[in-house]
């Protein structure tokens, strides 16, 4: 099939973009979406022109580092999926497919369609953890743990961290984000003891890293490669409330 | 030479325990003194970074990726072994190391198999207190599978996710040190040169992939943490950004590398469609638990696989193998699918692929028991490949997964360089000459939590450290280094991209250095990349600048560095006249077919000293002695 791509180009971080456009012919079905992409870029390569840059690594929908926003959604058409594991039989002959970074006032864009996304980083910094040192463990099944609330949590912490609920959000918003790991904790008698100092300092840092508020919408929801449910959110609104009346 | 492991004397019950006392210590005060760099944020990085920064030292961690999540740990799916016993089943410490030296074909070195076993324990501990969501029994406690190579169930697991929930345990206790500010992390960083002065690691140089920037990291130690080199195959399970360069260029300067032949070849991956494919994707092993492998029995075959009666269908495996049938080791089943293709029997359109047939086990059990065993790998299948697994049998071939080779390192995880340190995948250690599943996670999570925090420390504190700064003339070498060959690299403005030539060195050494080895073949392959590696100086092409991000410059230095290393592959399965786990040649085999090691003659670590460019590398040997376990021949008939 052949395609026509309008595609964000931006030099550099503090560039300016535009869109441009260009034509992908003779694409199989088989083909990912980034490999549709690899094989545009050896042919501007070959034609001595600045292929585009887009990140990728694990192409398993795993690493959470790939993520484009095809038509306007992120991770493009097919739900519960990332770009990397979308196929081109998706898409059909002559289609006309636009392809833009994930944006966010916290997400700067780098080049083309990459990102930065340290802001994830220092959210968990503030707090995404157990406090235990190595060597420092009890015996593993000293604390048993009852098998739904094993499996709730790990329900949350299946999120990959690519942010496209951000990029989904109005408000670009990290909610969805900060609930899944919020809760993947908090699910767990691990993570209870510092349930209040974490959301509370997680919450803090998102809003100094410039996200937004939850305004309900779920979108984010909606393009979830993961499909992580906003009932996380939910239990991060109670286990922020929670922290705030009792305290420490 | 004759390499020394320095491992304690002793019982080897004993040895670890000893080796921990006789340690010398840093004194808490002291530590913040010492500078670690850490390069690589998968599980070995990642654990080891964490927990030196809970003790107190200063440690710079460098990742490739945007954040120090992603690293290709995150992929791993099955599980992690230990030696807990929780079922009563009869596991043992004992039987771990057993069964990883068996699983290794008696390629590894028994001390560093055994100390493995032993922290196995520690790790499931350490990460349950992480919050790692392990699947549970309804009583709240841990539950365990079983895994190939094994007669117990000791492997935990996070549905198939195993790898990414360890992973994110790492992440967060490493960005949890982060806020203590023991440790720094420096995202979208490449290591470009091993920084070594009077003798010792003292730090890397690493470019900045956002900005081109050479920069310098010093340190007291540096310990390498960067993976498998499978990627030098271009098509395997690896991701994007997996290279060699790292251990390369530590090899370059002066680090051993070891065993680069032994590679592991999956069986059970989807198989390759077309020339725009980027990757190949694994689906678990356990399908052959209930899928039935077979070809048509007539070359060339075109019909589809319903309209081919059962009587012209060749299952190979139950017929070559009996006793075992679908469910043989990896090495084995890989090699058979070959051999049925090479045979001009492989199916679909490329014609290099088996098929994996459940309509026996939906006749069993029903669609449904096959969708509850399996539901989320036939969606995985038909996502990719469109087909639907249920009505049609799946289509699988064999990939480059895992790389046993890496740095030689001795029993303190410290290679020939001192004050470097291998961990994880990118060390040949523990595995021998085939790694058993759910072990890779235990080795990288063991070495990162358990080993080098005492080693590390001991080097720190038994050695007298010259001043050192990024100004010394060691750190500006390395630089001026690195930079002559990014101009370099930019200046050939040839034809042919960066793409091109990694699928021809992949194809080159997936046909000769693949699943089976012989020696006429690997004098080809030989030849064939160094022609590759020349040409790629003369007419690669590789655009954009050097001071921006720049995808294409990061591919070619990695991929001309793969283009050395595949040499050398090609060079120690040749020089390795025997077969051994997922190092098979031709030549040598028994008369079923199966690997014939010589371990009169080969039973040593192979580890080879960089001679300078052009020039071959020489051979040291570390003997290899089993005082524990008795030496046998595997059969799977």
């Amino acid at each position: 099939m052949n395609l026509k791509l309008v595609i964000w180009r931006q030099s550099r971080r503090d560039a300016e973009g535009r869109f441009v456009e260009y034509a992908a012919n003779d694409v199989s079905p088989d083909m990912s979406f980034l490999e549709m992409l690899d094989v545009v870029n050896e042919g501007l390569i070959k034609k001595g022109e600045d292929p585009i840059a887009f990140d990728s690594d694990c192409r398993e929908g795993i690493c959470g580092m790939c993520g484009l926003v095809i038509n306007g959604v992120p991770h493009g058409p097919v739900r519960g999926v990332t770009v990397c594991q979308l196929h081109m039989r998706s898409f059909k002959d002559g289609d006309y497919i636009t392809i833009e970074p994930f944006r966010a006032l916290a997400f700067p864009v780098l080049k083309d369609l990459v990102i930065d996304r340290s802001a994830f980083d220092r959210i968990i910094a503030s707090g995404g953890y157990v406090s235990v040192n190595t060597s420092s463990a009890p015996e593993a099944n000293s604390l048993p743990v009852p098998r739904m609330d094993a499996e709730s949590s790990m329900d949350s912490a299946a999120c990959i961290g690519c942010g496209a609920c951000v990029a989904a959000c109005k408000n670009a918003s990290a909610h969805l984000f900060l609930s899944a790991k919020v809760s993947h904790l908090t699910l767990l008698p691990q993570g209870k003891v510092e349930r209040s100092r974490r959301v509370l300092a997680m919450v803090t840092r998102a809003d100094a890293e410039g996200f937004g508020g939850c305004s309900n919408e779920a979108e984010c929801e909606a393009v979830c490669p993961k499909s992580i449910s906003i009932s996380n959110i939910a239990r991060l609104q109670r286990e922020y409330l929670r922290a705030t009346l009792i305290g420490r | 030479m004759t390499l020394d492991a320095r491992v304690p004397e002793g019982p080897i019950q004993q040895k670890w325990d000893k080796r921990r006392f006789d340690a010398k210590l840093v004194n808490p005060a002291n530590r913040r003194k010492y500078k670690v760099v850490v390069v690589g944020t998968g599980l070995a990085g990642a654990a080891a970074a964490a927990t030196l920064g809970e003790l107190g030292y200063q440690v710079q961690v460098l990742c490739i990726q945007d954040s120090p999540r992603r690293a290709h740990s995150i992929a791993a799916q099955g599980g992690i072994n230990a030696a807990k016993n929780y079922r009563g089943d009869g596991d043992s410490v004992w039987r771990l190391f057993y069964d990883t030296v068996k699983g290794g074909d008696f390629r590894a070195r028994e001390a560093n198999v055994y100390r493995l076993a032993q922290v196995s324990v520690s790790i499931i501990d350490q990460c349950v207190a992480q919050g790692v969501p392990f699947a549970r029994e309804y009583g709240g406690l841990l539950d365990t599978r079983s895994f190939g190579g094994a007669q117990v169930a000791r492997t935990f697991y996070c549905r198939g996710q195993t790898g990414q929930q360890l992973l994110l345990g790492a992440y967060q206790a490493l960005m949890r040190q982060v806020e203590a500010e023991t440790v720094q992390v420096f995202p979208r960083r490449e290591m470009l040169d091993l920084v070594v002065a009077d003798g010792r690691a003292r730090g890397v140089v690493a470019r900045n992939l956002v900005t081109g920037e050479l920069e310098k990291y010093v340190g007291h130690a540096v310990l390498m943490c960067t993976g498998g080199y499978g990627a030098a195959y271009f098509l395997s399970t690896n991701a994007m950004a997996s290279n060699c360069s790292a251990i390369w260029r530590s090899h370059k300067r002066g680090a051993y590398f070891a065993n680069p032949c032994y590679t592991q070849i999956h069986p059970t991956c989807i198989p390759v469609s077309g020339s725009h494919q980027s990757k190949l994707t694994l689906m678990s092993e356990s399908l052959r638990n209930d899928g039935r492998v077979w070809v048509p029995k007539g070359q060339g075959d075109k019909r589809p696989p319903n309209q081919i009666p059962e009587n012209e269908r060749d299952y190979y495996l139950e017929r070559r193998y009996p006793s075992f049938g679908n469910l043989v080791p990896r090495d084995v089943a890989s090699r058979n699918a070959k051999m049925v293709c090479d045979e001009g029997k492989g199916v679909g359109s490329t014609g290099l692929s088996v098929y994996l047939d459940f309509a026996d086990a939906i006749k069993r059990i029903g669609r449904k028991g096959v969708e509850e065993k399996y539901g989320n790998l036939f969606q995985m299948y038909q996502q990719i490949t469109g087909e639907d697994g249920y009505e049609t049998p799946m289509r699988i071939y064999p990939a480059i997964h895992y790389t046993m080779g890496g740095l030689w390192v001795d029993y303190d995880l410290m290679g020939t360089v001192p004050g470097l340190f291998v961990l994880g995948e990118a060390n040949f250690s523990d595995h021998g000459a085939n790694r058993l599943g759910a072990s890779a996670l235990m080795q990288g999570l063991a070495d990162g939590y358990f080993v080098a925090p005492y080693t590390v420390p001991h080097y720190l504190a038994s050695t007298k450290f010259a001043d050192m700064t990024a100004d010394h003339e060691s750190f500006r070498e390395g630089v001026d280094y690195a930079q002559k060959r990014i101009d370099r690299l930019l200046s050939v403005k040839g034809k042919r991209t960066v793409t091109e030539f990694h699928r021809d060195l992949g194809r080159i050494l997936w046909d000769n250095v693949g699943m089976g080895r012989n020696e006429a073949g690997l004098k080809k392959a030989i030849g064939e990349v160094q022609r590759l590696r020349g040409e790629f100086w003369q007419d690669v092409v590789v655009p954009g600048e050097k001071n921006n991000l720049n995808p294409n410059l990061e591919r070619a230095s990695r991929v001309a560095d793969f283009l050395e290393l595949g040499e050398l592959i090609a060079r120690d399965a040749l020089d390795r006249s025997e077969s051994c786990g997922g190092h098979f040649r031709e030549e040598y085999q028994t008369a079923e077919g199966e690997a014939k090691r010589n371990d009169e003659k080969f039973s040593y670590a192979a580890a080879w000293e960089w001679a300078g460019d052009g020039k071959e590398q020489a051979l040291h040997k570390e003997p290899l002695v089993f005082e524990n376990v008795h030496i046998a021949e595997r059969s799977y008939k």
